[in-house]
Protein backbone atom coordinates (compact mmCIF):
# COMPACT_ATOMS: atom_id res chain seq x y z
CA UNK A 1 0.00 0.00 0.00
CA UNK A 2 2.89 2.52 0.79
CA UNK A 3 4.41 1.30 -2.55
CA UNK A 4 2.26 4.09 -4.00
CA UNK A 5 0.97 5.26 -7.61
CA UNK A 6 4.36 5.94 -9.25
CA UNK A 7 5.58 2.32 -8.81
CA UNK A 8 4.90 0.16 -11.93
CA UNK A 9 4.49 -3.74 -11.52
CA UNK A 10 5.94 -6.02 -14.17
CA UNK A 11 4.68 -7.74 -16.46
CA UNK A 12 4.73 -10.81 -14.70
CA UNK A 13 3.10 -9.29 -11.72
CA UNK A 14 0.20 -7.53 -13.54
CA UNK A 15 -0.59 -10.73 -15.37
CA UNK A 16 -0.29 -12.93 -11.98
CA UNK A 17 -2.34 -10.47 -9.58
CA UNK A 18 -5.39 -10.28 -13.22
CA UNK A 19 -5.10 -13.63 -13.10
CA UNK A 20 -5.74 -13.85 -9.46
CA UNK A 21 -9.03 -11.82 -9.57
CA UNK A 22 -10.28 -13.35 -12.46
CA UNK A 23 -10.30 -16.52 -10.69
CA UNK A 24 -11.59 -14.87 -7.21
CA UNK A 25 -14.41 -13.74 -9.46
CA UNK A 26 -15.08 -16.91 -10.99
CA UNK A 27 -14.31 -18.82 -8.06
CA UNK A 28 -16.83 -17.05 -5.94
CA UNK A 29 -19.50 -16.85 -8.47
CA UNK A 30 -19.06 -20.87 -9.23
CA UNK A 31 -19.06 -21.68 -5.57
CA UNK A 32 -22.29 -19.39 -4.80
CA UNK A 33 -24.34 -21.39 -7.85
CA UNK A 34 -22.53 -25.02 -7.46
CA UNK A 35 -22.69 -24.59 -3.35
CA UNK A 36 -26.44 -24.60 -3.28
CA UNK A 37 -26.03 -21.45 -0.96
CA UNK A 38 -27.80 -19.20 -4.01
CA UNK A 39 -30.95 -21.51 -6.04
CA UNK A 40 -29.05 -22.96 -9.40
CA UNK A 41 -32.08 -20.50 -11.22
CA UNK A 42 -31.44 -18.03 -9.72
CA UNK A 43 -27.72 -17.73 -10.18
CA UNK A 44 -26.25 -20.67 -12.73
CA UNK A 45 -22.80 -21.43 -13.10
CA UNK A 46 -20.21 -20.23 -15.26
CA UNK A 47 -20.19 -23.28 -17.03
CA UNK A 48 -24.02 -23.40 -17.18
CA UNK A 49 -23.64 -19.71 -19.20
CA UNK A 50 -21.08 -20.62 -21.52
CA UNK A 51 -22.64 -23.75 -22.43
CA UNK A 52 -25.65 -22.33 -22.70
CA UNK A 53 -24.34 -19.56 -24.72
CA UNK A 54 -23.08 -22.18 -27.52
CA UNK A 55 -25.90 -23.83 -27.73
CA UNK A 56 -27.78 -20.58 -28.73
CA UNK A 57 -25.74 -20.24 -31.48
CA UNK A 58 -27.18 -22.90 -32.70
CA UNK A 59 -30.68 -23.84 -31.19
CA UNK A 60 -33.50 -20.90 -31.83
CA UNK A 61 -34.72 -18.96 -28.60
CA UNK A 62 -38.16 -16.36 -28.90
CA UNK A 63 -37.99 -16.63 -32.86
CA UNK A 64 -34.32 -16.94 -33.28
CA UNK A 65 -30.48 -18.23 -32.80
CA UNK A 66 -28.86 -15.69 -31.06
CA UNK A 67 -26.84 -15.03 -34.16
CA UNK A 68 -29.75 -14.06 -35.76
CA UNK A 69 -30.88 -11.78 -33.19
CA UNK A 70 -27.85 -10.32 -32.74
CA UNK A 71 -27.88 -9.71 -36.67
CA UNK A 72 -31.05 -7.88 -36.53
CA UNK A 73 -29.92 -5.30 -33.49
CA UNK A 74 -26.91 -4.45 -34.86
CA UNK A 75 -28.58 -3.76 -38.64
CA UNK A 76 -30.89 -1.52 -36.41
CA UNK A 77 -28.01 -0.61 -34.87
CA UNK A 78 -25.82 0.64 -38.08
CA UNK A 79 -29.05 2.53 -39.45
CA UNK A 80 -29.59 4.55 -36.49
CA UNK A 81 -25.78 5.49 -35.61
CA UNK A 82 -24.90 5.98 -39.41
CA UNK A 83 -28.05 8.15 -39.33
CA UNK A 84 -27.08 10.16 -36.42
CA UNK A 85 -23.36 10.77 -37.65
CA UNK A 86 -24.82 11.60 -41.14
CA UNK A 87 -27.05 14.69 -39.78
CA UNK A 88 -24.72 15.02 -36.40
CA UNK A 89 -21.65 16.01 -37.74
CA UNK A 90 -22.62 17.86 -40.70
CA UNK A 91 -24.44 19.80 -38.83
CA UNK A 92 -22.12 20.45 -35.87
CA UNK A 93 -19.74 21.15 -38.73
CA UNK A 94 -21.79 23.60 -39.85
CA UNK A 95 -22.82 25.55 -36.63
CA UNK A 96 -19.21 25.76 -35.70
CA UNK A 97 -18.86 27.84 -39.01
CA UNK A 98 -22.21 29.72 -39.09
CA UNK A 99 -23.02 31.76 -36.30
CA UNK A 100 -26.80 32.59 -36.87
CA UNK A 101 -26.64 28.30 -37.39
CA UNK A 102 -25.16 27.91 -34.08
CA UNK A 103 -27.77 30.59 -32.31
CA UNK A 104 -30.83 29.04 -33.42
CA UNK A 105 -30.15 25.30 -33.02
CA UNK A 106 -28.22 25.90 -29.89
CA UNK A 107 -31.08 26.87 -28.06
CA UNK A 108 -33.39 23.80 -29.40
CA UNK A 109 -30.12 21.66 -28.93
CA UNK A 110 -29.96 21.73 -25.03
CA UNK A 111 -33.86 21.81 -24.42
CA UNK A 112 -33.65 18.15 -26.32
CA UNK A 113 -30.58 16.64 -24.99
CA UNK A 114 -32.01 16.36 -21.51
CA UNK A 115 -34.56 13.75 -22.81
CA UNK A 116 -32.82 10.22 -22.09
CA UNK A 117 -32.94 8.42 -25.37
CA UNK A 118 -34.90 5.58 -23.46
CA UNK A 119 -38.10 8.81 -23.19
CA UNK A 120 -38.69 8.58 -26.75
CA UNK A 121 -39.80 5.05 -26.60
CA UNK A 122 -43.54 5.54 -26.81
CA UNK A 123 -43.26 8.14 -29.70
CA UNK A 124 -40.86 6.05 -31.47
CA UNK A 125 -43.56 3.31 -31.36
CA UNK A 126 -46.54 5.68 -32.04
CA UNK A 127 -44.80 7.08 -35.00
CA UNK A 128 -42.80 4.51 -36.75
CA UNK A 129 -44.10 1.29 -35.30
CA UNK A 130 -42.14 -1.06 -33.16
CA UNK A 131 -40.66 -2.91 -36.11
CA UNK A 132 -37.33 -1.03 -37.42
CA UNK A 133 -38.37 2.59 -37.54
CA UNK A 134 -39.20 2.83 -33.54
CA UNK A 135 -35.85 1.06 -32.58
CA UNK A 136 -34.09 3.34 -35.19
CA UNK A 137 -35.34 6.60 -33.81
CA UNK A 138 -33.96 5.34 -30.19
CA UNK A 139 -30.73 5.20 -31.07
CA UNK A 140 -30.68 8.35 -33.12
CA UNK A 141 -31.36 9.95 -30.02
CA UNK A 142 -28.46 8.25 -28.26
CA UNK A 143 -26.17 8.46 -31.11
CA UNK A 144 -26.95 12.23 -32.30
CA UNK A 145 -25.68 14.20 -29.34
CA UNK A 146 -22.29 13.10 -29.23
CA UNK A 147 -21.77 13.57 -33.02
CA UNK A 148 -23.11 17.13 -32.84
CA UNK A 149 -21.25 18.29 -29.83
CA UNK A 150 -17.97 17.11 -30.79
CA UNK A 151 -17.71 17.93 -34.85
CA UNK A 152 -19.00 21.33 -33.44
CA UNK A 153 -16.43 21.38 -31.02
CA UNK A 154 -13.80 20.28 -33.07
CA UNK A 155 -14.61 22.97 -35.85
CA UNK A 156 -14.45 25.99 -32.81
CA UNK A 157 -11.07 24.50 -31.60
CA UNK A 158 -9.18 24.62 -35.41
CA UNK A 159 -6.69 27.19 -35.08
CA UNK A 160 -7.62 30.60 -36.62
CA UNK A 161 -4.61 31.26 -38.80
CA UNK A 162 -5.36 27.98 -40.42
CA UNK A 163 -8.78 29.69 -41.28
CA UNK A 164 -7.46 33.03 -41.82
CA UNK A 165 -5.73 31.37 -44.38
CA UNK A 166 -7.97 30.22 -46.15
CA UNK A 167 -10.30 33.24 -46.14
CA UNK A 168 -7.34 35.26 -47.46
CA UNK A 169 -7.34 33.23 -50.39
CA UNK A 170 -10.79 33.92 -50.53
CA UNK A 171 -12.30 30.35 -50.39
CA UNK A 172 -15.82 29.87 -50.02
CA UNK A 173 -17.92 28.78 -47.05
CA UNK A 174 -18.63 25.32 -48.07
CA UNK A 175 -14.78 24.82 -48.81
CA UNK A 176 -13.65 25.91 -46.14
CA UNK A 177 -15.98 23.59 -43.81
CA UNK A 178 -14.89 20.50 -46.34
CA UNK A 179 -11.47 21.53 -46.56
CA UNK A 180 -10.40 23.37 -43.13
CA UNK A 181 -13.05 22.15 -40.50
CA UNK A 182 -13.47 19.01 -41.78
CA UNK A 183 -9.64 17.72 -41.61
CA UNK A 184 -9.31 19.63 -38.96
CA UNK A 185 -11.36 18.16 -36.59
CA UNK A 186 -11.82 14.60 -37.33
CA UNK A 187 -9.92 13.51 -34.28
CA UNK A 188 -12.75 14.82 -32.31
CA UNK A 189 -15.21 13.58 -34.11
CA UNK A 190 -14.25 10.18 -34.26
CA UNK A 191 -14.20 10.38 -30.60
CA UNK A 192 -17.46 11.82 -30.69
CA UNK A 193 -18.39 8.41 -32.68
CA UNK A 194 -16.71 6.28 -29.88
CA UNK A 195 -19.29 7.70 -27.43
CA UNK A 196 -22.20 7.63 -30.00
CA UNK A 197 -21.82 4.01 -30.76
CA UNK A 198 -21.98 3.58 -26.99
CA UNK A 199 -24.93 5.37 -26.22
CA UNK A 200 -26.48 4.20 -29.38
CA UNK A 201 -25.95 0.54 -28.24
CA UNK A 202 -27.15 0.94 -25.11
CA UNK A 203 -30.30 2.85 -26.25
CA UNK A 204 -30.84 -0.05 -28.52
CA UNK A 205 -30.69 -2.70 -26.31
CA UNK A 206 -33.50 -0.57 -23.69
CA UNK A 207 -35.78 0.09 -26.38
CA UNK A 208 -35.34 -3.85 -27.56
CA UNK A 209 -36.38 -4.51 -23.99
CA UNK A 210 -39.76 -2.70 -24.19
CA UNK A 211 -40.79 -2.64 -27.88
CA UNK A 212 -39.36 -5.63 -30.15
CA UNK A 213 -40.40 -8.59 -31.90
CA UNK A 214 -36.53 -9.69 -32.61
CA UNK A 215 -33.21 -8.39 -31.35
CA UNK A 216 -31.29 -9.74 -28.63
CA UNK A 217 -33.10 -7.03 -26.51
CA UNK A 218 -36.42 -8.97 -27.27
CA UNK A 219 -34.20 -12.17 -26.67
CA UNK A 220 -33.16 -10.99 -23.26
CA UNK A 221 -37.13 -9.72 -22.05
CA UNK A 222 -38.49 -13.30 -23.15
CA UNK A 223 -36.20 -15.04 -21.28
CA UNK A 224 -36.80 -12.89 -18.46
CA UNK A 225 -40.11 -13.70 -18.57
CA UNK A 226 -39.78 -17.80 -18.94
CA UNK A 227 -36.92 -17.39 -16.09
CA UNK A 228 -34.74 -18.78 -17.93
CA UNK A 229 -31.65 -16.76 -16.09
CA UNK A 230 -28.47 -18.45 -18.63
CA UNK A 231 -30.46 -17.18 -21.36
CA UNK A 232 -30.58 -13.89 -19.82
CA UNK A 233 -26.55 -14.39 -18.57
CA UNK A 234 -26.08 -15.37 -22.60
CA UNK A 235 -27.41 -12.49 -24.35
CA UNK A 236 -25.75 -9.99 -21.72
CA UNK A 237 -22.45 -11.38 -22.78
CA UNK A 238 -23.29 -11.12 -26.43
CA UNK A 239 -24.22 -8.02 -25.52
CA UNK A 240 -21.22 -7.19 -24.27
CA UNK A 241 -19.07 -8.44 -26.32
CA UNK A 242 -20.15 -6.62 -29.26
CA UNK A 243 -20.09 -3.22 -28.20
CA UNK A 244 -16.79 -3.78 -27.05
CA UNK A 245 -16.28 -4.54 -31.05
CA UNK A 246 -17.43 -1.72 -32.28
CA UNK A 247 -15.77 0.37 -28.84
CA UNK A 248 -12.28 -1.50 -30.42
CA UNK A 249 -12.89 -0.85 -34.21
CA UNK A 250 -13.55 2.71 -33.62
CA UNK A 251 -10.35 3.14 -31.15
CA UNK A 252 -8.38 1.24 -33.97
CA UNK A 253 -9.76 3.86 -36.51
CA UNK A 254 -9.04 6.99 -34.08
CA UNK A 255 -5.78 6.17 -33.67
CA UNK A 256 -5.30 5.68 -37.27
CA UNK A 257 -6.69 8.84 -37.72
CA UNK A 258 -4.23 10.47 -35.24
CA UNK A 259 -1.63 9.09 -36.54
CA UNK A 260 -1.58 9.42 -40.09
CA UNK A 261 -4.45 12.24 -40.38
CA UNK A 262 -7.31 12.10 -42.98
CA UNK A 263 -5.48 11.97 -45.97
CA UNK B 1 -29.85 41.30 -23.29
CA UNK B 2 -27.14 39.67 -25.22
CA UNK B 3 -27.39 38.68 -29.27
CA UNK B 4 -27.41 34.79 -28.76
CA UNK B 5 -30.28 35.12 -25.86
CA UNK B 6 -32.11 37.36 -28.53
CA UNK B 7 -32.13 35.21 -31.18
CA UNK B 8 -32.09 32.04 -28.48
CA UNK B 9 -35.81 33.27 -26.98
CA UNK B 10 -36.63 34.19 -30.19
CA UNK B 11 -36.18 30.30 -31.78
CA UNK B 12 -38.27 29.00 -28.95
CA UNK B 13 -41.16 31.59 -28.94
CA UNK B 14 -41.49 30.48 -33.18
CA UNK B 15 -41.43 26.74 -32.18
CA UNK B 16 -44.08 27.16 -30.14
CA UNK B 17 -45.90 29.08 -32.35
CA UNK B 18 -45.00 26.10 -35.12
CA UNK B 19 -46.23 23.91 -32.80
CA UNK B 20 -49.90 25.61 -31.63
CA UNK B 21 -50.52 26.47 -35.37
CA UNK B 22 -49.74 23.21 -37.13
CA UNK B 23 -51.82 21.49 -34.00
CA UNK B 24 -55.06 23.11 -33.41
CA UNK B 25 -56.15 25.58 -36.22
CA UNK B 26 -54.36 24.11 -39.56
CA UNK B 27 -54.78 20.00 -38.54
CA UNK B 28 -51.46 19.55 -40.39
CA UNK B 29 -49.89 17.17 -37.50
CA UNK B 30 -52.77 14.22 -36.36
CA UNK B 31 -53.70 14.74 -32.59
CA UNK B 32 -53.24 10.85 -32.44
CA UNK B 33 -49.62 11.43 -33.06
CA UNK B 34 -48.16 14.50 -31.30
CA UNK B 35 -50.07 16.34 -28.98
CA UNK B 36 -51.37 19.89 -29.25
CA UNK B 37 -50.52 22.48 -26.59
CA UNK B 38 -54.16 22.34 -24.99
CA UNK B 39 -53.90 18.95 -25.33
CA UNK B 40 -51.02 18.49 -23.18
CA UNK B 41 -52.26 21.21 -20.65
CA UNK B 42 -55.18 18.97 -20.39
CA UNK B 43 -53.03 15.82 -19.66
CA UNK B 44 -50.92 18.02 -17.20
CA UNK B 45 -53.52 18.90 -15.11
CA UNK B 46 -55.26 15.51 -14.86
CA UNK B 47 -51.79 13.56 -13.95
CA UNK B 48 -51.63 16.57 -11.54
CA UNK B 49 -54.56 16.89 -9.78
CA UNK B 50 -56.61 13.18 -10.50
CA UNK B 51 -53.83 10.96 -11.53
CA UNK B 52 -52.69 8.54 -13.87
CA UNK B 53 -51.03 5.71 -14.15
CA UNK B 54 -51.40 4.90 -10.31
CA UNK B 55 -50.77 7.98 -9.06
CA UNK B 56 -50.48 12.18 -8.66
CA UNK B 57 -47.38 13.34 -10.66
CA UNK B 58 -45.53 14.60 -7.45
CA UNK B 59 -45.76 11.45 -6.16
CA UNK B 60 -44.04 9.73 -9.55
CA UNK B 61 -41.29 12.61 -9.52
CA UNK B 62 -40.67 12.02 -5.81
CA UNK B 63 -40.36 8.09 -6.63
CA UNK B 64 -38.64 8.23 -9.26
CA UNK B 65 -36.14 11.23 -7.73
CA UNK B 66 -35.74 9.06 -4.34
CA UNK B 67 -34.94 5.99 -6.52
CA UNK B 68 -31.90 7.94 -8.43
CA UNK B 69 -30.99 9.05 -5.02
CA UNK B 70 -30.43 6.28 -3.44
CA UNK B 71 -28.85 4.22 -6.30
CA UNK B 72 -26.66 7.38 -7.14
CA UNK B 73 -25.52 7.34 -3.30
CA UNK B 74 -24.95 3.55 -3.42
CA UNK B 75 -23.00 3.90 -6.30
CA UNK B 76 -20.59 6.78 -5.08
CA UNK B 77 -20.18 5.32 -1.89
CA UNK B 78 -19.36 2.21 -3.17
CA UNK B 79 -17.41 3.60 -6.57
CA UNK B 80 -15.54 6.60 -5.49
CA UNK B 81 -13.15 4.80 -2.79
CA UNK B 82 -12.71 1.75 -4.85
CA UNK B 83 -11.38 3.78 -7.28
CA UNK B 84 -9.58 5.98 -5.01
CA UNK B 85 -7.80 2.64 -4.05
CA UNK B 86 -7.46 1.41 -7.68
CA UNK B 87 -5.49 4.70 -8.44
CA UNK B 88 -3.57 4.45 -5.34
CA UNK B 89 -2.55 0.77 -5.40
CA UNK B 90 -1.10 -0.77 -8.92
CA UNK B 91 -1.83 -4.24 -7.13
CA UNK B 92 -5.16 -3.48 -6.34
CA UNK B 93 -5.89 -2.19 -9.57
CA UNK B 94 -4.45 -5.63 -11.07
CA UNK B 95 -6.66 -7.50 -8.80
CA UNK B 96 -9.78 -5.83 -9.33
CA UNK B 97 -9.56 -5.08 -13.34
CA UNK B 98 -10.83 -8.53 -14.20
CA UNK B 99 -13.67 -7.80 -12.82
CA UNK B 100 -13.97 -4.36 -14.60
CA UNK B 101 -13.11 -6.00 -18.24
CA UNK B 102 -15.72 -8.15 -17.44
CA UNK B 103 -18.55 -5.51 -16.31
CA UNK B 104 -18.07 -2.50 -18.21
CA UNK B 105 -19.00 -3.50 -21.74
CA UNK B 106 -22.24 -4.68 -20.45
CA UNK B 107 -24.64 -2.07 -21.33
CA UNK B 108 -26.43 -0.97 -17.77
CA UNK B 109 -29.77 -1.24 -19.23
CA UNK B 110 -28.90 -4.67 -20.24
CA UNK B 111 -28.84 -5.58 -16.35
CA UNK B 112 -32.42 -4.98 -16.47
CA UNK B 113 -34.06 -8.38 -17.14
CA UNK B 114 -31.38 -9.80 -14.73
CA UNK B 115 -32.14 -7.08 -12.13
CA UNK B 116 -36.44 -8.01 -12.39
CA UNK B 117 -35.27 -12.03 -12.79
CA UNK B 118 -33.57 -11.32 -9.08
CA UNK B 119 -35.60 -8.82 -7.26
CA UNK B 120 -39.01 -8.30 -8.97
CA UNK B 121 -40.23 -5.20 -10.27
CA UNK B 122 -40.00 -3.26 -7.36
CA UNK B 123 -37.63 -0.23 -5.72
CA UNK B 124 -34.30 -3.26 -4.89
CA UNK B 125 -34.67 -4.16 -8.79
CA UNK B 126 -34.06 -0.19 -9.78
CA UNK B 127 -31.24 0.58 -7.21
CA UNK B 128 -29.60 -2.06 -8.54
CA UNK B 129 -29.83 -1.28 -12.16
CA UNK B 130 -28.64 2.16 -11.43
CA UNK B 131 -25.99 0.85 -9.26
CA UNK B 132 -24.42 -0.87 -11.91
CA UNK B 133 -24.78 2.38 -14.12
CA UNK B 134 -23.29 4.90 -12.02
CA UNK B 135 -20.80 2.70 -10.28
CA UNK B 136 -18.69 1.94 -13.30
CA UNK B 137 -18.35 6.32 -14.32
CA UNK B 138 -17.35 6.39 -10.18
CA UNK B 139 -14.58 3.99 -10.35
CA UNK B 140 -12.86 5.16 -13.05
CA UNK B 141 -12.63 8.42 -12.76
CA UNK B 142 -11.44 8.15 -9.15
CA UNK B 143 -8.63 5.99 -10.57
CA UNK B 144 -7.75 8.31 -13.51
CA UNK B 145 -7.96 11.54 -10.59
CA UNK B 146 -5.53 9.98 -8.40
CA UNK B 147 -2.81 8.85 -10.87
CA UNK B 148 -3.16 12.13 -12.72
CA UNK B 149 -1.49 13.95 -9.65
CA UNK B 150 1.79 15.22 -10.17
CA UNK B 151 4.32 12.52 -8.15
CA UNK B 152 6.40 15.22 -6.83
CA UNK B 153 3.52 16.24 -4.78
CA UNK B 154 3.10 13.30 -3.12
CA UNK B 155 6.73 12.80 -2.68
CA UNK B 156 7.03 16.41 -0.93
CA UNK B 157 4.75 15.33 1.14
CA UNK B 158 6.52 11.94 2.07
CA UNK B 159 9.60 13.60 2.47
CA UNK B 160 7.82 16.25 5.18
CA UNK B 161 6.61 13.12 7.06
CA UNK B 162 2.55 13.54 6.33
CA UNK B 163 0.65 10.46 8.32
CA UNK B 164 -1.17 8.26 6.31
CA UNK B 165 -4.49 9.55 7.11
CA UNK B 166 -3.39 13.17 6.30
CA UNK B 167 -1.75 11.98 3.10
CA UNK B 168 -5.61 10.69 1.56
CA UNK B 169 -7.44 13.36 3.63
CA UNK B 170 -5.41 16.81 2.52
CA UNK B 171 -3.56 15.49 -0.61
CA UNK B 172 -4.81 12.80 -2.35
CA UNK B 173 -8.58 13.34 -2.38
CA UNK B 174 -8.69 17.01 -3.32
CA UNK B 175 -6.17 16.77 -6.28
CA UNK B 176 -8.81 13.42 -7.69
CA UNK B 177 -11.44 15.93 -6.72
CA UNK B 178 -12.36 17.51 -10.22
CA UNK B 179 -12.19 14.34 -11.95
CA UNK B 180 -14.05 12.49 -9.41
CA UNK B 181 -16.40 15.09 -10.06
CA UNK B 182 -16.54 14.30 -13.75
CA UNK B 183 -17.40 10.89 -13.00
CA UNK B 184 -20.20 11.80 -10.60
CA UNK B 185 -21.82 14.09 -13.34
CA UNK B 186 -21.61 10.65 -15.85
CA UNK B 187 -22.46 8.46 -12.92
CA UNK B 188 -25.71 10.62 -12.19
CA UNK B 189 -26.68 10.91 -15.77
CA UNK B 190 -26.09 7.37 -16.32
CA UNK B 191 -29.15 6.75 -13.17
CA UNK B 192 -31.57 8.47 -14.42
CA UNK B 193 -31.32 7.14 -17.94
CA UNK B 194 -31.09 3.70 -16.63
CA UNK B 195 -34.11 4.33 -14.20
CA UNK B 196 -35.97 5.80 -16.67
CA UNK B 197 -35.70 2.75 -18.80
CA UNK B 198 -36.01 0.22 -15.88
CA UNK B 199 -39.12 1.87 -14.87
CA UNK B 200 -40.76 1.66 -18.69
CA UNK B 201 -40.01 -1.94 -18.60
CA UNK B 202 -41.87 -2.52 -15.31
CA UNK B 203 -42.77 -0.93 -12.30
CA UNK B 204 -45.51 0.62 -10.35
CA UNK B 205 -44.62 4.25 -9.98
CA UNK B 206 -42.53 6.82 -11.16
CA UNK B 207 -42.16 8.92 -14.28
CA UNK B 208 -41.35 5.41 -16.37
CA UNK B 209 -43.82 4.25 -15.61
CA UNK B 210 -46.06 7.21 -17.38
CA UNK B 211 -44.83 6.80 -19.96
CA UNK B 212 -45.40 3.04 -20.36
CA UNK B 213 -48.97 3.58 -18.97
CA UNK B 214 -49.62 6.13 -21.98
CA UNK B 215 -48.00 4.18 -24.69
CA UNK B 216 -50.24 1.21 -24.04
CA UNK B 217 -53.11 3.75 -23.62
CA UNK B 218 -51.61 5.89 -27.17
CA UNK B 219 -52.45 8.99 -25.08
CA UNK B 220 -49.65 11.36 -27.07
CA UNK B 221 -50.40 13.94 -24.14
CA UNK B 222 -49.54 11.94 -21.63
CA UNK B 223 -46.46 10.95 -23.39
CA UNK B 224 -45.37 14.31 -23.92
CA UNK B 225 -45.89 15.36 -20.12
CA UNK B 226 -43.62 12.40 -19.35
CA UNK B 227 -41.16 13.23 -20.87
CA UNK B 228 -41.18 16.91 -20.36
CA UNK B 229 -40.68 15.88 -16.68
CA UNK B 230 -37.46 12.93 -17.42
CA UNK B 231 -35.99 16.06 -19.51
CA UNK B 232 -36.75 18.99 -16.77
CA UNK B 233 -35.48 16.50 -13.40
CA UNK B 234 -32.97 15.52 -15.35
CA UNK B 235 -31.72 19.03 -16.13
CA UNK B 236 -32.30 20.23 -12.58
CA UNK B 237 -29.90 17.26 -11.10
CA UNK B 238 -27.04 18.18 -13.20
CA UNK B 239 -27.47 22.04 -12.52
CA UNK B 240 -27.69 20.73 -8.74
CA UNK B 241 -24.58 18.35 -8.87
CA UNK B 242 -23.23 22.07 -11.37
CA UNK B 243 -23.55 23.63 -8.05
CA UNK B 244 -22.09 21.33 -5.95
CA UNK B 245 -18.91 20.76 -7.47
CA UNK B 246 -18.42 24.73 -8.11
CA UNK B 247 -18.59 24.93 -4.14
CA UNK B 248 -16.65 22.45 -3.57
CA UNK B 249 -13.98 22.93 -5.77
CA UNK B 250 -14.09 26.90 -4.82
CA UNK B 251 -10.85 26.67 -3.21
CA UNK B 252 -9.01 25.89 -6.35
CA UNK B 253 -10.69 28.99 -8.27
CA UNK B 254 -8.61 31.25 -5.36
CA UNK B 255 -5.69 28.47 -5.91
CA UNK B 256 -4.82 29.23 -9.20
CA UNK B 257 -5.92 32.81 -9.43
CA UNK B 258 -2.84 33.49 -6.62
Amino acid sequence: MAAGPSQRLSVLESIAYGAAGALLLLGVWSGLSLSGAVPHEFLPSPYDVASRFVQLIAVPFAGGTLLQHLASSVMRFSYGFFLGALVGIPLGLMMGWFRILDEIVSPIFDGFRFIAPIAWVPFAALWFGTGIGGPILIIFAGAFPPCLINSYRGARFVSRPLIEAAQMLGTRNFRIILEVLLPASTASIVAGLRVSAGLGWQSLVGAELIVASTGVGFMMSQAQLDLATPTVMSAMVAIGLTGLLFDVALRWIETTVRRRGLA
Amino acid sequence: MSRRSVIGAATIALLFAVWYLTTVPLHLISPGRFPSPPDVWVSFKQVAFTGYANGLLYQHILHSLLLVVLGFAVAVISGVPLGLLMGWSRKAEALINPVFLFIRPIPPLAWIPLAILWLGIGDAAKIMVIWFAAFVPCVINSSTGIRMIEPYVIEAARMLGTPRRRLVAEILVPAASPLVFTGLRLSLQASWTTLVAAELVGALYGLGRILNVAQQDIYPGMIFVGMACVAFFGWAMTWLLALVEARSLAWMQTARAR
